[in-house]
């Protein structure tokens, strides 16, 4: 299982409340497929290793992670409704971290919370987005969110255009993609969203006769991803700096993610420390 | 007694001269069919190609057949890409073109591209293969950066129009536009207000200085405002101004100087722009409203009264573009100032929100459809609608040619009777006779089909989401409307059996595109098999099609006709359904 974030420990950077406990962190085991305690967000492209490979982080997700009740509106759902974008759209909830303590949910990440509040005002929640619905252009979409972002002189936030789109490139893949960041509540929907949109590059691309598959990844190139966890997930944030995903918070994460990419773990070897310094010089 | 001319003797530069007075490409089509020699002539001296569909033929062919071409223009993406239904690599590269134009086309003039991917290498290839190059116009484009612009800049001596409407730039440095050499004064048109970054404004300056041809400048939001009065006063011939960010602190010198800048330009008849907009800044426009033709007002937040002071002073406005902010009262006030007015395009300002945020209703555009008789073209997104409304703007306005109404929530009914839409929808494609382009939404049952494909003779381009009840929907569209070229549907339980009986119809038109609807695996094959002339592509990222039962409904589907066959740059989520390929997914 690869880890994206950084032994928060270290940093100050929590996912949980200010307070809560933060259990000891087990030693990185690269190839576990143990369920991590801790509020270190764990990032697994473990999707990537094949058709074969059990979502076991998705299942050990459901069991232990618990999902925030208490919003401003008494929604259940508080990341406004926003969900995966996809046919199947249906209403995801964020997923946080508990630290395994019998604590009541308590709500979501503080940041979360605060999102909803911008997003509803104290009214209903703005509906499940659909893809491509309304009909508006992308350019008109991201023109008008940072747009809003700019209108202080309003007291209600604006609701503006709820998009972000960032490129996502996978190093090895002919060609990139794009995801709406907003229409993500948490790292684990980017994540697993990231899994599908990718997994063509390696799922059954390569078939039984051991040819180059159409996107040129070879069936040794498989069998790389299956036994290792050759990836990690970057990002580019507002200053040009490459980052890893999952050392913030959600919210502060897609207000300074540019693009993606998923990088070969051996690049990545260098990011961590410098996404430390950073987190600490804007504290 | 008179000799008649054969046509034999008739000198060929004669007719040649004759043609060059022919320019739309549906005329110059009918000549090339007269016969032979006509043919012959008329390829020789085409200048001018437009490419719906870069898909549907080759380079080589354009080129074999049509030796000196001058201007290009091709379109890529299928228009839903517009909304993100298209997947990222999906294709469109405009390079081998490009590549193949560079030796087939050395005095190619004019590039235009619609929503394709344009490379830094393309832009460089054409940098420097077009010596006389001198109009680039890349509309919702992607791919390339400042450094492709750069060498445009750099290198095209004689550029007049440097048009990146829309597009999608990537910031490298805002220095590119220091690129254009001092001898470069041929310019006409500058638009780069999708560039994202801060670009030279010393350099901008100069630019604008020295190019007293000037009439297109459309700035980019960096451009702040206090720097727009000393480009006007460079630029007083301009005819077509995009503003960049129109707030600024408010000093009240600065309000007159910028009045002042605009007064100077008597022959401004188009304004875009106004991001960030300050309505107190608003009034330096005044003195130029009233010979606004055209004024695009899309991403300015400003409210409906400081709507409705602006619009009533544009008495000669024949094109609006707003939010819809300006409410059904601001759209009383555009019906009762604006006689000239042709085409309205609301478009919403909290599209995501559940609860509407503004007081624009049906009303609205019943109104500016009594007040404006030459209304035509109407681009319009509200909470509600009803059927009488409808039919109300139908019996007002039988000269529309182009109606899309995007009402927010998807199958919503008549707000009154809580019916269909169908009525209404009816009425306007019984009514309006010349209707080109046609955008449904609202709860719509077969019905409105079977009036569409009854009545919609001269209908173009029909876009649908989440309508209709069965194939019966679709068959009535296909077999009835005789002009169909563009079809795009989205979210419909369309499936097989109207698909496949109206193979045929699908030569006839540019392309279909049909996403989560039910159209099975199976269907596609067979269609792709049996309509050679037909590229038949599945897309479908879920994973190979094979690991699917073939009744399965595929995700997206694009059909288009093609003397080309199938394309080479399919990347790995876009199948082919032709007959090699189906022996390969089986």
């Amino acid at each position: 299982m690869e880890k994206f974030g950084l032994n928060l420990k270290a940093t100050e950077l929590r996912l949980g409340l200010p307070g809560s406990e933060s259990p000891e962190r087990q030693s990185s085991d690269e190839n576990s497929n143990k369920n991590k305690k801790g509020n270190t967000v764990v990032l697994s492209l473990k999707g990537l290793a094949g058709p074969g490979a059990k979502r076991g982080y998705s299942d050990a997700i459901d069991s232990k992670w618990v999902f925030s009740g208490n919003t401003s509106d008494g929604s259940i759902n508080n990341n406004g409704g926003k969900c995966v974008s996809g046919s199947d759209s249906g209403l995801c909830c964020p997923v946080v971290k508990e630290s395994g303590s019998a604590q009541s949910p308590k709500p979501v990440v503080v940041v979360q919370e605060k999102k909803s509040h911008t997003h509803n005002h104290g009214s209903a929640p703005s509906k499940a987005q659909i893809v491509g619905w309304p009909p508006i252009r992308s350019f008109r979409k991201n023109t008008m969110s940072s747009h809003s972002a700019k209108n202080d002189d309003d007291s209600e936030a604006k609701l503006g255009m709820e998009c972000l789109y960032v490129k996502v490139s996978m190093d090895g893949a002919p060609y990139l993609r794009k995801v709406d960041l907003k229409t993500y509540g948490s790292y684990m929907e980017l994540s697993s969203a990231l899994e599908k949109m990718f997994s063509c590059f390696t799922i059954g691309q390569c078939g039984s006769h051991n040819v180059l598959s159409r996107d040129g990844l070879s069936e040794s190139r498989l069998m790389d991803l299956l036994h290792g966890s050759e990836y990690v997930l970057t990002y580019e944030d507002k200053d040009g700096d490459w980052m890893l995903v999952g050392d913030v918070p959600w919210e502060m994460f897609t207000n300074s993610c540019k693009r993606l990419r998923i990088m070969k773990s051996s690049e990545a070897i260098g990011l961590a420390p410098r996404a430390m310094e950073k987190c600490r010089s804007r504290n | 007694m008179l000799k008649r001319m054969s046509y034999s003797s008739f000198p060929e530069d004669v007719l040649e001269h004759v043609f060059s007075f022919v320019q739309s490409d549906k005329d110059r089509n009918a000549i090339s069919l007269v016969c032979k020699s006509w043919f012959e002539i008329e390829r020789w001296c085409r200048r001018r190609i437009f490419v719906g569909n870069c898909y549907a033929v080759s380079p080589r062919m354009v080129i074999r057949r049509f030796p000196d071409v001058r201007s290009v223009e091709l379109k890529g993406k299928p228009h839903f890409a517009d909304f993100n239904l298209v997947p990222e690599g999906w294709g469109g590269h405009v390079y081998p073109w490009i590549y193949a134009m560079a030796t087939g086309y050395p005095c190619l003039e004019e590039i235009r591209l619609k929503r394709m991917v344009v490379t830094d290498e393309t832009l460089e290839l054409i940098a420097k293969s077009f010596k006389n190059f001198k109009v680039l116009v890349l509309s919702s484009c992607e791919g390339f950066s400042t450094h492709g612009l750069a060498a445009i800049a750099a290198n095209c001596r004689n550029l007049r129009e440097l048009d990146l409407r829309e597009s999608e730039v990537e910031d490298l440095s805002g220095n590119w536009l220091s690129h254009f050499p001092d001898t470069c004064t041929s310019l006409v048109a500058l638009n780069i207000a999708c560039v994202g970054s801060e670009v030279s404004f010393s350099a901008l300056e100069r630019l604008v200085g020295r190019s007293p041809c000037l009439r297109t400048l459309r700035l980019n939001r960096a451009v702040p405002l206090d720097k727009l009065a000393n480009l006007l006063r460079r630029a007083p011939q301009l005819t077509e101004l995009g503003t960049g960010a129109y707030s600024s602190d408010l000093r009240p010198e600065a309000l007159s100087n910028l009045a002042g800048a605009f007064s100077g330009c008597k022959e401004l008849k188009g304004m875009s722009g106004f991001w960030d907009v300050v309505p107190a800044y608003l009034p330096a426009i005044y003195p130029v409203c009233s010979g606004l033709t055209s004024l695009n007002l899309s991403y300015a937040s400003i409210q409906s009264p400081d709507l409705i002071k602006l619009v009533s002073q544009c008495q000669n406005l024949q094109r609006l573009w707003v939010l819809d902010y300006i409410e059904d009262s601001g759209l009383e006030a555009l019906a009762a100032s604006c006689k000239d007015l042709q085409e309205l395009r609301v478009f919403p300002s909290e599209p995501f929100g559940v609860e509407p945020n503004v007081s624009l209703t049906e009303q609205g555009l019943v109104c500016v459809s009594e007040g404006c008789p030459k209304l035509e073209s109407v681009l319009y997104f509200c909470r509600r609608f009803s059927n009488d409304a409808l039919v109300t703007i139908a019996r007002n306005r039988p000269n529309m040619t182009r109606f899309r109404l995007c009402i927010i929530e998807p199958r919503t009914p008549d707000y009154l009777t809580h019916q269909p839409l169908d009525t209404g929808f009816g009425a306007i494609v019984e009514n309006c006779k010349y209707l080109r382009r046609l955008s449904l939404s609202g709860l719509l049952t077969d019905l409105v089909f079977e009036y569409i494909g009854t009545y919609a003779k001269k209908l173009e381009m029909l876009s649908v989401a989440f309508a209709g009840e069965s194939d019966l929907g679709l068959h009535h569209v296909l077999s009835g409307c005789e002009g169909l070229r563009k079809l795009e549907i989205r979210d419909c339980p369309f499936g097989d059996k109207a698909l496949l009986a109206n193979a045929a119809k699908l030569e006839t038109m540019r392309s279909l595109w049909m996403s989560s609807c039910l159209v099975s695996l199976e269907a596609c094959k067979l269609l792709g098999q049996k309509m050679p002339r037909l590229n038949v592509e599945v897309i479908d990222e879920r994973g190979p099609l094979d690991s699917r039962p073939k009744s399965f409904p595929v995700e997206k589907l694009y059909i288009y006709r093609s003397v080309a066959g199938p394309r080479f740059d399919m990347p790995g989520f876009v199948w082919n359904m032709d007959e090699d390929s189906a022996l390969r997914l089986s």
